[in-house]
């Protein structure tokens, strides 16, 4: 239990947060992208020790939260075919489509199923060869490597009846939709850990150059944010802009070779829509030519038409830091996790969900 | 769901092909199967950082300790006792 001491230690964690406060002049927005540092710097009650002048903005780094209501259909869509068995990630379940959420197409009497692993997909895939069975691959960088080895396996293993409908984001050009914006207010970030444990540090870089904005590539546990916040801080105080990293125990600056030669193999860059943000360029991953017939949009042909959002969530204000959960109108009230109006309300990384767990400032 | 939490590797389990490697890690006494393949040279007894079913990186072993049981702490380990559960 020695080593509990170090991430318990009141003393660590003041100490951060003192020299945070004395070396604060000015007002500061710094944004953490990664949906899990959102929850942890709620949960934990880091937000409400920074100083007044230092406001925590939570970016799109939930990829439950950025899915756009036109993929929940085309999974709810899938859903509703007689042979058709859908798998996700638990949150994926709950998250309003522009008709209905999987769940609610599980109730009707659709094969939806919750998985750990991508892998076990295929296994299903294999086990139930009369069916087809579609993964519906959610995920930022961190996540993608795993999906992308899926398909490698099946077709390896020579699984036809299995493919994913991809929902895949890329961290990069979120921060530079977000940097470019005219209305931008962030003066600094933090970037996501394990996103970087695969992709190593060169493509933030060029981010730090173009827009002149300190980056912290920054872990999730209450030391590690308070130790990103300081860095970042201190280059603003500065008024200097680099690329630092404070993971270095997880992160290395080529990443995760293996990982990313495999997304190599199976995806293409592509243009993306974001969930209260809209479409990024560039800003994600799909299924390329070789293994397309892994590919859900292709198997199935499927050409929806694309819903708007819920024009009573304004979670794109949010994840551009240009309002807070608590200043949405239909916060605790018309929206809960219990019945989600934006999916920010789904996940436990979706901001808005952590404000309702956690936060004081309800 | 973007959580990796890290384990021990106990054994190797299967070796599909040159890459696809499969494995045995435990999380606290926990064990769950692992995809090893983007790990090529995890051996029995390293520490591996691993993500919806797949080890993406080595770690060693005082920081796997020190965020197991952070995680542990914090309840959110949750994802891999709840699936265990749903095993037995
Ligand atoms: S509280 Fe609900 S409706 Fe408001 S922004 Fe968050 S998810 Fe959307």
């Amino acid at each position: 239990m020695k080593y509990l001491s170090e991430y318990r230690d009141p003393e660590l964690v003041k100490q951060y947060l003192e020299e945070i406060h004395k070396i604060t002049t000015r007002p500061w927005k710094i944004m953490e992208i990664c949906g899990g540092q959102t929850h942890g710097l709620v949960k934990n009650g880091i937000i409400d020790m920074l100083p007044e002048k230092i406001t925590m903005v939570h970016g799109p780094g939930c990829p439950v939260c950025v899915t756009p209501v036109s993929i929940i259909d085309e999974a709810v869509y899938l859903a509703k075919k007689p042979n058709v068995i859908i798998c996700s990630f638990g949150d994926m379940l709950r998250v309003p489509g522009s008709q209905k959420s999987l769940l609610e197409a599980k109730a009707e009497g659709a094969d939806v199923r919750i998985l750990y692993s991508p892998l076990e997909a295929v296994q299903l895939a294999q086990e139930n060869p009369e069916k087809e069975v579609v993964f519906f691959a959610v995920g930022f960088e961190t996540t993608a490597p795993a999906n992308a080895l899926s398909i490698v396996h099946a077709d390896k293993t020579d699984t036809r009846n299995y493919s994913i409908l991809a929902s895949h984001v890329l961290v990069p050009p979120a921060m530079e939709a977000i940097l470019g914006d005219e209305e931008n207010q962030i003066d600094a970030f933090l970037a996501a850990g394990h996103v970087c444990t695969i992709m190593g540090m060169e493509e933030y870089y060029p981010v730090v150059e173009k827009y002149k904005t300190p980056v912290v590539i920054t872990g999730f546990e209450p030391v590690d944010l308070l130790q990103g916040i300081l860095m970042a801080v201190q280059q603003l105080e500065k008024g200097e802009y680099k690329l630092e990293n404070q993971y270095t125990r997880y992160v290395q600056r080529e990443g995760n070779r293996m990982a990313k030669q495999t997304m190599e193999e199976v995806f293409d860059v592509s243009d993306r829509m974001w969930r209260g943000i809209g479409t990024i360029p560039q800003s994600g991953y799909e299924v390329n030519e070789k293994y397309r017939q892994y590919n859900s949009r292709v198997k199935f042909n499927l050409d929806l038409p694309v819903a708007p959002e819920n024009p009573e969530c304004i979670s794109g204000d949010i994840m551009k830091g240009l309002k807070k959960p608590v200043q949405c109108p239909n916060f605790g009230t018309k929206c809960k996790p219990e019945h989600p109006l934006g999916a920010p309300m789904v996940s436990s990384e979706g901001a808005c969900a952590a404000y309702y767990h956690y936060s004081d400032k309800k | 769901m973007c959580l990796a939490i890290p384990g021990k590797l106990i054994s190797i389990t299967g070796q599909l092909d040159e890459t696809f490697r499969k494995g045995k890690v435990s999380f606290g006494g926990i064990t769950k199967e692992v995809n090893l393949s983007m790990v090529p040279d995890a051996q029995p007894g390293d520490y591996v950082l691993v993500h919806v079913g797949v080890a993406i990186g080595k770690v060693d072993e005082e920081e796997a300790m020190k965020t197991f049981e952070y995680l542990k702490m914090m309840g959110e380990v949750d994802e891999i006792t709840d699936t265990e559960k749903k095993e037995e």
